[in-house]
């Protein structure tokens, strides 16, 4: 033993504080009970509520629960030493690691300032020469499906009328372009992944499975869910296989390229190790790469192979963490038989990763997907599989760009926890989330409703819908599938040269 | 009639639903006033919990209601049109023998007075009853039976 990790008086300072109104506090406890992180305390003799600010991680839950609104959580305004090199964040990291000899831990994406080029790109709309249509008005279509498509379709004719003689692979059909990323069970509650189950049938889109296979009660969704094979290749069987709308192979995740997973002991219940098929209480390890991987030929087996399992009824897809090199890649994956590839960006949440990958591996979403799209373009391949992106997608905004700049569709992870209640606090790798999303205690995740869950996600999805139908009417387009790769109608600013090159559209003005 | 269904497994124990039952049944029915200067009325609705599971109650309503029968004076009587059980506080002397006989525990002392007792009236001002209302997680719900 190298360090002494434990009775060391702790540098830290509370990350928020709490201002209590004394006028408006009732002293009611609601946020005493509320607190997995056990903040707040009422003292009887003194006839007052308390709390040990060291402890809050910023989550709200009590200043959203609270019925008078007595309570600010803020942000801690104490300054360190002014320092450009030596910040708070950098200082506080130290401090921590000096008092635990530990991994830096976190979840959900990465939260450092990286450009967002999403908020660097403008959308086009349609002036006096070409018209605008009115969604309200006329039909829109966001319908998409993906898959991969034939090179020419053959048209022939029985009995005097026509008939397509090319036969079209498996496809998933999307009422809108928008699906719910891998979140496994065990990340997540079963109430949270029930409500993202309800959610994609009800909206007509797909939810995925993560790594953490499907419980059995779930498997009544199954034609809206897509089933993750992943390195640990847990709750991976016959039925689980059969029952998917498609099969998705994950090799990378935006939030920890190159890492595998770890879900801990205490968190595999025995539900959720009857649903990953490992005994109870032992910790779920997902290597790094699949053991069977170890090169394009190898992703070619396994996809075959999961083709052939399932009697080339679905369509499978591989997703990979947007690296460096994301485009060959992307190319050896779609030779390789891939009819989905899906590109998961820096932004990408986790529920538990070393910060220093969480914030430093990986490239946002936006060059990924630009480069993937332009150099399938140009092998001639793009046709042989659909591109979905992930990893910050914020907005409807952020999905007709994702759209215009040549994605067939989007997977939303953290926006869809966030409508379902989560406030980005971070601490999901703790499993004690306030909000009932990440953990498996049963007296916090009931604290999501799946129906009130379920209903939040189409609300959400309902909403976005309509202001892509209102973004492609003012473009003057009328199906979605008409803006892929469109970009065009994309123009950037404040970007550079090289930037602009990458991303394939002109700077505005141009 | 209406009545309010708990869900066990929605239930997150946050009492909600009793803080708005007494601002509800409360003289000003503003929260920091009925909490803080007034008289605070007895709570209608009570979370029932044991380690995580949980859930709120407040009088059944039953269709042959003990405290109906018990009563001595008359003063706890079903509505003829709502078929809620209701308490008049006029009539009552005070004997508590509802309080007794409730087998849910949902009778309670209200007030200063040794006459009164507190039971849930479904807010009859209100279209859904406050704790229903103010519950984060939808684990209460109102229905017609």
């Amino acid at each position: 033993m190298i360090g002494r990790l434990e009775g060391l008086k702790s540098y830290l300072l509370p990350q928020f504080l709490i201002d209590r109104d004394d006028y408006r506090c009732i002293r009611c406890e609601v946020c005493a009970r509320q607190c997995a992180f056990e903040v707040h305390w009422y003292d009887e003799e003194e006839d007052a509520v308390f709390a040990d600010e060291s402890k809050c991680v910023g989550c709200l839950r009590c200043a959203t629960l609270c019925p008078t609104n007595a309570l600010v959580v803020r942000h801690n305004p104490t300054q360190h030493p002014p320092n450009a090199n030596w910040t708070r964040e950098v200082l506080q990291n130290i401090y921590k690691q000096s008092e635990t000899g530990g991994v830096l831990l976190t979840g959900m994406g990465c939260d450092t300032d990286y450009p967002i080029y999403w908020d660097r790109i403008v959308l086009d709309a349609s002036q006096v020469t070409n018209p605008s249509i009115d969604p309200l008005r006329e039909p829109m279509e966001l319908r998409t499906y993906l898959g991969a498509k034939p090179d020419a379709l053959k048209v022939g004719r029985k009995g005097g009328k026509p008939s397509l003689e090319t036969r079209i692979t498996p496809q998933l059909k999307l009422e809108t372009p928008i699906m719910f990323s891998a979140i496994s069970y065990g990340a997540i509650s079963y109430n949270a992944c029930e409500s993202l189950a309800r959610a994609a049938a009800e909206a007509g889109t797909y939810y995925n499975t993560g790594e953490g296979g499907l419980h059995r009660n779930l498997y009544k969704y199954g034609e809206h869910t897509i089933c993750q094979v992943a390195s640990g290749r847990f709750g991976v069987h016959a039925d689980y296989l059969e029952v998917a709308a498609a099969l998705e192979i994950k090799i990378g995740q935006g939030a920890k390229p190159g890492i595998g997973g770890h879900l801990p002991g205490e968190k595999v219940s025995a539900e959720i190790s009857r649903t990953r098929m490992i005994p109870k209480g032992t910790d779920a390890l997902s290597p790094a790469p699949h053991h069977d991987i170890y090169s394009i030929e190898d992703l070619a087996q396994l996809i075959y192979a999961l083709k052939e399992a399932t009697h080339w009824s679905k369509p499978v897809s591989v997703k990979i963490a947007a690296v460096h090199n994301s485009a060959a890649i992307a190319s050896g994956m779609v030779r390789a038989g891939a009819d989905i590839i899906v590109l998961d960006g820096i932004r990408g949440g986790t529920g538990a990763a070393p910060t220093m990958i969480r914030d430093n591996v990986g490239i946002p979403i936006e060059l990924a997907l630009a480069a993937v799209d332009d150099r399938l373009r140009q092998e001639g391949i793009r046709n042989r599989a659909s591109i979905v992106v992930a990893g910050g997608i914020r907005s409807s905004a952020d999905v007709v760009k994702a759209i215009a700049l040549g994605a067939d569709a989007v997977y939303i992870g953290t926006a869809a926890l966030v409508a379902l209640g989560c406030h980005v606090c971070q601490k999901c790798y703790t499993g004690k989330c306030n909000w009932g999303i990440a953990t498996q205690d049963p007296y916090l995740s009931k604290r999501l409703n799946p129906e009130v869950g379920a209903r939040r996600l189409v609300n959400l999805l309902r909403a976005w819908s309509h202001e892509i139908m209102e973004m492609l009417g003012g473009m003057g387009i009328n199906a979605i599938e008409s803006l892929r790769g469109n970009r065009l109608r994309l123009r950037g600013v404040g970007l550079t040269r090289e930037e602009l090159d990458i991303l394939g559209i002109k700077h505005a003005g141009a | 009639m209406k009545r309010i269904i708990p869900r066990e497994e929605y239930c997150i124990g946050c009492r909600l639903c009793e803080i708005h039952c007494i601002v509800q049944h409360s003289k000003s029915r503003n929260i920091i006033k009925a909490f803080k200067k007034e008289r605070r009325p007895a709570k209608r609705v009570e979370v029932e919990e044991h380690g995580h599971v949980s859930f709120a109650l407040q009088c059944r309503h039953c269709e042959e209601a003990p405290c109906i029968t018990a009563c001595l004076s008359g003063a706890m009587q079903r509505d003829g049109v709502s078929g809620v059980v209701v308490h008049d506080s006029q009539r009552c002397v005070g004997c508590w023998t509802c309080i007794l006989v409730c087998p849910y525990g949902a009778v309670r002392r209200d007030g200063e007075g040794k006459k009164v007792v507190g039971k849930c009236d479904l807010c009859p001002d209100l279209e859904v009853p406050a704790c229903v209302a103010n519950c984060p997680n939808e684990a209460l719900v109102l229905v017609e039976e």
